[in-house]
């Protein structure tokens, strides 16, 4: 089995629809299970039209309550939280939950044991049958924590699913940025396809992917996304990527059959067989090619 | 005022309408401000505008903005160090540890710094007292000036060193060059967890940009969760890339009484301006007016 994770640094510039493609492409010669690593908006779902299958609950970590009946108001909770989560109070100290980041710090130098480290639900994931294979995917509730775990435990579930059926290949959907979920994603892959666009921002996040992936060890391979909005941008990045010995796996054209395929809640490739499906089949054969 | 530009999904325009919103706010308006009745209020705002750019993860409004930095801090992060010599390995930090940052196995303690948070939970539970904080560098934070022919305004901004997990201190840090009289715009990430709820709370106003599309709208609820619902924050939306989808996004703005403050339409010259780094308010002065009616939107929202 083969995993491979879909970034970008830069929010926006296509991993979603390179991953619903590729899914699609892939599935058609080999087995392939899914996973959406962006657990903060996930998108894999609105386009491979999934049936649940089993779904759970996430508890990522736990938020202190301090009981008010208990309380001393000695104030050493305050003291000692670097969140700025605990309010003083006359008669009793309270957590402002958004802000506890369940370190559980103060419930070490409470006294009197008022305060409790209380789980609360974060999340659920699920495991759907999906159009190309079974896709893992979650919601972290609103403003919640720990995006990361839960990012490590859809993956999880969907590498032991791969190792017990024998699949090919495990396809994740990564977040956008350089941190926790993001590092969570790419944890254990075999390769990385970054998608970058022909922009100042898409090539400066793209450098500071690159060195996340090479931080953690993780092989990193180039497309570019709608390389025809600013064909000089394209052949910096290009020539960027060169000099850094980053293979490039393809440049993809603009074309708003891509946004009518989204309308319509399927991948490009399925949709249409103009030129970007054309570019996707491309890069889904270098990919394949360097896996091998 | 801060308003706080967020979007449940990347790539929607966040960077673009903050550094052009900005631009605007921070531009003396033709006719002069003396003639508008909130005179007093406008001036007070327009007194040094700060941009903040709190997207640590992707920081790309400099990109646009191109400002003189004049001064660099770092951002640390109070992390455990052990004295081994008289450490007894008895297991105490690592169980009290919630981020799974430090495990004891025979006679080792193992720490994994990029999932520590810096809560200083093990050093309290240390029985033997073996464990002292020491700060480790997590980040940077740069802040100066941007002048452009339009306007001049302060910018600051944060970088989360490659390879590091956690964003909020580097936020919290920035946002201490919050003051309450001046018009303080913030960039977020992408997103609806930890960096994006911390570059959101104390806000005056939630500007939510998103796109006409299915991924845009699906984004846009689950933003409009986090900074009206869980935060209570007033929000309006801009529309960004107007006519390449659907109609979804109006008719769930029109449900939810979410007033949808900008339209700015699918147009490939501000596609070519942003992704050559320029600003959409210096190239094409048809925008300015627009951007300037979407600042004066939001303070009407504000006052209300």
């Amino acid at each position: 089995m083969r995993q491979i994770v879909i970034l970008s640094g830069k929010g926006g510039t296509g991993k979603t629809t390179v991953a619903a493609a590729l899914a699609h492409l892939a599935s058609q010669e080999a087995s392939v299970i899914l996973a959406d690593a962006d657990v903060d908006a996930a998108n894999l779902e609105l386009v491979l039209s999934p049936q649940i299958q089993e779904e759970g609950e996430f508890t990522g970590g736990g938020v202190a309550v301090i009981d008010p009946e208990l309380c001393i108001a000695c104030g050493r909770c305050h003291e000692v939280c670097r969140f700025e989560a605990i309010i003083p109070g006359d008669e009793a100290y309270a957590v402002v939950g958004l802000d506890c980041e369940g370190c559980g710090a103060c419930t070490y130098i409470c006294s009197v044991e008022a305060i409790e480290m209380e789980e609360r639900l974060d999340g659920k994931w699920f495991r759907s049958q999906a159009r190309y294979g079974p896709l893992f995917h979650a919601h972290l509730f609103a403003a919640r924590e720990n995006s990361g775990k839960l990012v490590t435990l859809i993956k999880n579930k969907a590498r032991d699913l791969a190792l017990e059926r024998g699949a090919d290949y495990l396809l994740v959907d990564g977040a956008p940025g350089i941190g926790c979920p993001v590092i969570a994603g790419i944890s254990g892959a075999d390769l990385t396809l970054l998608v970058t666009e022909p922009t100042v921002a898409g090539a400066h996040d793209l450098g500071r992917i690159l060195g996340v992936a090479r931080h953690f060890g993780i092989p990193a391979v180039v497309c570019i996304n709608k390389y025809d909005l600013n064909f000089a941008k394209t052949e910096e990045i290009a020539a960027w990527c060169a000099a850094q010995g980053v293979p490039m796996m393809g440049r993809i054209p603009f074309d708003q059959e891509v946004t009518r395929a989204m309308v319509q809640g399927k991948p490009i490739t399925e949709h249409s067989d103009g030129a970007v499906t054309e570019e996707l089949r491309q890069i889904w054969a270098w990919l394949k090619a360097r896996l091998d | 005022m801060i308003i706080t530009v967020a979007s449940g999904k990347g790539g929607t325009g966040k960077t673009m309408v903050a550094v052009n919103l900005a631009l605007v706010a921070a531009s003396k308006r033709p006719g002069g401000q003396a003639a508008s009745k909130s005179a007093k209020t406008l001036r007070r705002y327009n007194a040094k505008p700060l941009l903040l750019d709190c997207d640590v993860e992707a920081p790309n409004a400099y990109l646009f903005l191109k400002p003189i930095f004049k001064t660099q801090e770092e951002v640390t992060l109070l992390v455990p160090e052990i004295d081994f010599d008289k450490c007894t390995y008895c297991g105490r930090c690592a169980e009290a540890c919630n981020y799974n940052a430090l495990a004891v196995v025979t006679e080792q303690v193992l720490f994994f710094s990029e999932l520590c948070h810096g809560c200083g939970a093990c050093a309290l539970v240390c029985p033997e007292g073996v464990i002292h904080e020491v700060p480790e560098v997590i980040g940077l934070i740069e802040e100066g000036r941007a002048t452009t022919p339009l306007a001049a305004l302060d910018f600051a901004h944060g970088i989360l060193e490659v390879g590091r997990a956690i964003a909020p201190p580097i936020i919290r840090q920035l946002k201490q060059r919050i003051n309450s009289d001046r018009l303080v715009i913030i960039d977020t990430s992408p997103g609806t967890s930890c960096p994006v709820v911390e570059a959101l709370k104390g806000a005056d106003f939630a500007l939510l940009v998103t796109e006409p599309t299915p991924f845009g709208l699906h984004d846009l609820r689950l933003i409009v969760e986090v900074a009206r619902d869980e935060l209570g924050l007033p929000v309006g939306v801009v529309i960004n890339r107007d006519g390449i989808g659907d109609e979804k996004v109006e008719e769930y703005c029109a449900a939810e009484g979410i007033p949808i403050l900008i339209r700015i339409p699918f147009d490939r010259r501000i596609a070519e301006i942003y992704s050559e780094g320029g600003l959409v308010v210096e190239a094409l002065p048809e925008y300015r007016e627009q951007f300037r009616d979407l600042y004066q939107r939001i303070r009407e929202e504000v006052a209300q």
